[in-house]
This record gives structure tokens, C-alpha cells and sequence, in this order.
């Protein structure tokens, strides 16, 4: 699905922060990519992304070369990954019906197709009655449901999520880790980025170890 | 704490929704009590119904403010007016041209022992008989000496001086007029006679209208450019201020086109608000100059500025030519939006 062969990371003129990383994510696989915080994390959840382009080794995306492909390929692509960032990037001046349905705005969906389908989805993570709430108004853990559902809307082979239960009490998280589970029992891959032991220690998944910008991977 | 956020946050967002209620007295407690439950129970709304209609994904506030809806009114006045002002210049012009070009002098000069009357009424028997000539009339003594007065003073006597006679033809088809066979017979059957056209004088004309129009033109394009540069400076502060909206839909699989359009669709209306502003106030301009022209009728400045340009209003394609400048401002103001995202865009991945 993903593979990755010596893909290696530096910003600018710095120093090589991400070094010889050899891995695969394989259809519907769970794992957790943890490391100290300043390891890179967010830096390979990026390359993953397709937002960042390595400085040196191969990266494939579901089969297609990243050095090679083309600009205007990018969005069909990414559209099969759906992505938790750390800070949820909700836009504020939609309600979280709304941002939970912009991935499906963007592919040119009418809104009688996909209605029942955020609704239900809301629900599902637990915000049936927030749905007409704008996001500054909304809890941190709300607002990691809400940019989770949006992950999740296009049903992507791919999750990429990064400190999901950074912002969230443990009761929380244990919640949404068994989201992410039952998410991947229904077929998505999940990547998830964290340094939160308690919950690597809650899976027995593979993990992916990132420190010094070198990656050890424990099946 | 998180928890405790939440719950924080739940009851403010509550607090938004709903209504503000009224804190009811004790006395009336009751009776409002039994006013609810006698009242019969509406349906519940369906999550359908209460959905808004989805909102812009770039928020219109955050695009561009009035200084530029004012900027590109402004503009579009500017080009507006310059289309009038062509227009009228154009009118004048083409009724001028019209004027000339339907009226040809003879001019016959003295020659020695040869009778100026005979010769006259030879070049007025002569014009008269070719196609196309509406009428042919010799200028009298009296007519020649009041067009010599202003030089050679009163009481003048043209019998003892060398003056040429002129004979005014009107023409009333200048298409079936032969203006060389007229010329080369009135100059063979004639002595000293020629035939003057106007030619000069309306090649002058056209080349001086050609010139007007022209420079309307460029001063059109000159202002277009500027409001396409304040455009495309706005853009780039819009996407600048909207960097975390593209950065989103960026993620989300939005394609460049769909970013482009969704700026765009913005650009268009603001564009369509100032163009329809502009073009309103020049249309009222129009209509207040040429109320104030009939209204001076008569004064000595009106009547030498209608003498100059005749009628000092727009004509029904200088109406036009505003909403065509209205329909290219909110169009130039769209596609300028649209290629700078995409300009933008592309160098930002």
C-alpha cells in the first residue's frame, strides 16, 4: 500500500532528520509510530501524507512513485488517506456537519447524496447533538471526534492519525483508540502517531520506533 | 481538566443555541407552568430540516472588504465615463462628417474677359443635371460680401475686385454622387472653376475621432489594468489570510481548480457590486449632463458647446458600452482572482 526504501529528510541546508527509513504499511494493519518528542513523528506522518517529498530514497503510494508523479495526481491520492492532525485544523466558520462533510464537498458531491451518511456518522462518534455547534465552541475532545469523522467520511484505505489522544483525559482516548480499532476491523489501515505509552500499552500492534531519525520496527 | 473543558464548552455552546430565557416571577410561576403543559406538543425537527444551507468555504469577510468593492466601483466609473465621453465624441464626429460630406462648393475665380454671371449659371445648370444632387445654389453679392466683411470691412464693392464667386450644391445621394466626373466636368466646362469636396477637412475629422477613440481606449485599458493589479494584490492577501482554508482543502483532496473557484466565486460578486456601482453612477452622470445641457439651452456656453459636439448626451451605444463594462469588470475581476490562486497555488507546492 505504502512502502518506503532509504527515504531519507533534511529542511533547508540542516541535518538529515530522518535517515534510511525502510518500512511498508500493508492493507488493513494497525500500528502505532512512536518516538520521543522532536523524533520526527509529524515529519514522517507528512511524508506519508504526500505533503513533503523526501531529499533522497523511494517512496510509493499505492503504487505510484513519488518522485515521478504528477502534481494534478496528488489530490486523487490523497483522497485515499484520511489524516488527524494534532491540532484537529477544523475551519472555524463551518459547523462540524460541515467540516465533517468538506471532503466530500471537495469531490464535487451533491448534499442529498452524503446528508444521511455525515449524520450517521456523527453519531457514531458521538456527535449526533453537535452537529449545528461551530468549532470554536467545541471541546478539545470534541474536536478530535469531529477532525476523526472527517478523516473517516470518504471510507479511505489509509488513517493517519497524529497524537489522536493528545488532547483528550484517558477515558477519552481509551474511546477513541477503540474507535480507531473497530475502524480498522472494517478494513482501513491505521497509522497512529504517538508518545503516549499508556495507550501502545492498551494494543498489542506493531510499532514503529522512531528516535535519532532512525526507525526500529517491533512486529 | 479535559473532561471538565468539555463540560465547559457543551454548556457555552448551549448557551448559543438556545434562546435566552426569561426568569419568571414566583407568583406567575404557576400559571406559566400550566400555559406550557396546556400548549400542544410541536413535532420534533428532523436533523435534515435544521441543517443551514452549507456555508462558503472561504468566508466571504475574510476575502476582500469594501475598500476594494469601492476601488473596482471606482474604476468602472472611470471606464464608464470614458466610454461616454467616446461616445459623444464618436456622435459629434460621424453628424459633422455626414454635414461635409453632403455638402460640395464651386468655386469660381475671376478671369480676364471672361463674364463671371454666364459662367455661373453654366456651373449651376451643369451641377444640376448629375445624379444625385439635391440643390445647387450660386452664393449672391450680398452673401459673398457679408462672408468678406469681417476682413475687408463695409461697403465694399465686388464688381472692382478679384473675388471668387461660390456655388453651394447639396447633396442628397452622396452613393449615386460622381464627385471625379463632377469635378473634371465642372473644371472643363467651367473657366476657372474647381470643385471643393470637404475631403480635407473630414479626413481631418475622422483622424481626429479615430484619435479620441483611441485614446478613450487606452485610457479604458489603463484603467482595467490598474483595477486587475489591485485585484491580483488582493488575492494574494485573501490566500495569505486563508492560508489554514487551502492548507485544509489541501488535505482534504481538494484540487487546485476547486480552490481557484471557490476564491473565485467571491472575486465575481465583488467584481458584479463594484461594476454595477460604478456603472449606475456614470449612467446617473450621463443623465444629470445631458438634463443640465437642455436645461442651459439657450446660454451663451451651452449653445457653444452644443455648436462644437451638437448633442452633449450619450447615445443608446454608449448605454450599452457601460454594461459591457460592467460585464468585463466582473469578469476581468473573476478570471484575475482565479489565475492568481492558481499562480499562488503553484508555487506553493
Amino acid at each position: 500500500m505504502i512502502r518506503f526504501e532509504n527515504v531519507g529528510l533534511r529542511y533547508g541546508m540542516g541535518p538529515e532528520i530522518l535517515q534510511d527509513l525502510t518500512f511498508q504499511i500493508e492493507p488493513q494493519s494497525f500500528q502505532f509510530l512512536t518516538g520521543p518528542s522532536g523524533a520526527g513523528k509529524t515529519s514522517l506522518i507528512r511524508l506519508l501524507f504526500m505533503s513533503l517529498r523526501p531529499t533522497r530514497g523511494l517512496i510509493k503510494v499505492f503504487d505510484r512513485d513519488l518522485s515521478v508523479i504528477d502534481k494534478q495526481e496528488l489530490p486523487r491520492l490523497r483522497r485515499k488517506i484520511g489524516v488527524v492532525f494534532q491540532d484537529f485544523r477544523l475551519l472555524d466558520h463551518l459547523t462540524t456537519y460541515e467540516n465533517v462533510a468538506l471532503p466530500l464537498r471537495v469531490i464535487g458531491k451533491d448534499e442529498s447524496e452524503y446528508r444521511s451518511d455525515v449524520i450517521d456518522l456523527l453519531k457514531w462518534v458521538g456527535l449526533g447533538d453537535r452537529m449545528h455547534a461551530l468549532p470554536p465552541v467545541l471541546s478539545g475532545g470534541e474536536k478530535q471526534r469531529a477532525a476523526i469523522a472527517r478523516a473517516l467520511i470518504t471510507r479511505p484505505e489509509v488513517l493517519l492519525a497524529d497524537e489522536p489522544t493528545g488532547n483528550v483525559d484517558p477515558p477519552l482516548a481509551r474511546r477513541l483508540l477503540r474507535l480507531f480499532i473497530e475502524l480498522n476491523k472494517l478494513g482501513t489501515s491505521v497509522i497512529i502517531a504517538t508518545h503516549d505509552i499508556a495507550l501502545l500499552e492498551q494494543v498489542d500492534a506493531r510499532r514503529m520506533v522512531l528516535a535519532d531519525g532512525r526507525l526500529s520496527i517491533f512486529d | 481538566m479535559a473532561q471538565s473543558d468539555d463540560t465547559d464548552n457543551q454548556q457555552s455552546a448551549d448557551a448559543e443555541v438556545k434562546p435566552a430565557r426569561k426568569t419568571a416571577r414566583p407568583k406567575r410561576s404557576k400559571r406559566i407552568k400550566r400555559k406550557v403543559v396546556s400548549k400542544p406538543k410541536k413535532p420534533e425537527q428532523s436533523e435534515d430540516s435544521r441543517l443551514r444551507p452549507a456555508a462558503a468555504i472561504v468566508p466571504p469577510q475574510s476575502v476582500a472588504g469594501r475598500a476594494l468593492t469601492l476601488v473596482v466601483a471606482i474604476m468602472s466609473f472611470l471606464a464608464c465615463l470614458t466610454v461616454g465621453g467616446v461616445s459623444i465624441v464618436w456622435d459629434a464626429a460621424d453628424a459633422w462628417q455626414n454635414d461635409l460630406v453632403r455638402e460640395i462648393t464651386i468655386q469660381i475665380r475671376p478671369t480676364e474677359g471672361v463674364d463671371m454671371l454666364r459662367e455661373i449659371d453654366k456651373a449651376v445648370a451643369l451641377a444640376q443635371e448629375f445624379p444625385g444632387i439635391g440643390s445647387v445654389r450660386a452664393m449672391s453679392d450680398a452673401e459673398t460680401k457679408a462672408l468678406l466683411e469681417p476682413w475687408l470691412g463695409e461697403g465694399l464693392q465686388l464688381d472692382g475686385l478679384p473675388v471668387p464667386r461660390l456655388i453651394q450644391i447639396t447633396v442628397a445621394d452622396p452613393d449615386q454622387l460622381n464627385l471625379e466626373q463632377l469635378s473634371s466636368a465642372v473644371s472643363q466646362n467651367v473657366v476657372g472653376a474647381s470643385l471643393d469636396d470637404h475631403s480635407v477637412w473630414t479626413s481631418r475629422l475622422s483622424a481626429m475621432a479615430g484619435a479620441v477613440v483611441a485614446g478613450g481606449f487606452a485610457i479604458m485599458i489603463l484603467v482595467l489594468g490598474s483595477m486587475v493589479l489591485s485585484v491580483v494584490f488582493a488575492t494574494q492577501s485573501a490566500m495569505a489570510g486563508n492560508k489554514d482554508v487551502v492548507s485544509v482543502l489541501h488535505f482534504v483532496g481538494a484540487e487546485d481548480s476547486f480552490i481557484a473557484r471557490e476564491f473565485q466565486r467571491h472575486f465575481l460578486l465583488l467584481g458584479l457590486k463594484g461594476g454595477i456601482s460604478g456603472g449606475v453612477a456614470a449612467i446617473m452622470s450621463f443623465l444629470l449632463l445631458d438634463m443640465l445641457t437642455r436645461q442651459g439651452s439657450g446660454q451663451a456656453s451651452s449653445d457653444q458647446l452644443s455648436a462644437l459636439v451638437g448633442s452633449v448626451s450619450v447615445s443608446l451605444p454608449g448605454y450599452f458600452g457601460v454594461f459591457g463594462v460592467v460585464f468585463l469588470v466582473a469578469i476581468l475581476t473573476a478570471l484575475t482572482s482565479g489565475l492568481a490562486v492558481k499562480a499562488h497555488l503553484a508555487k506553493v507546492d
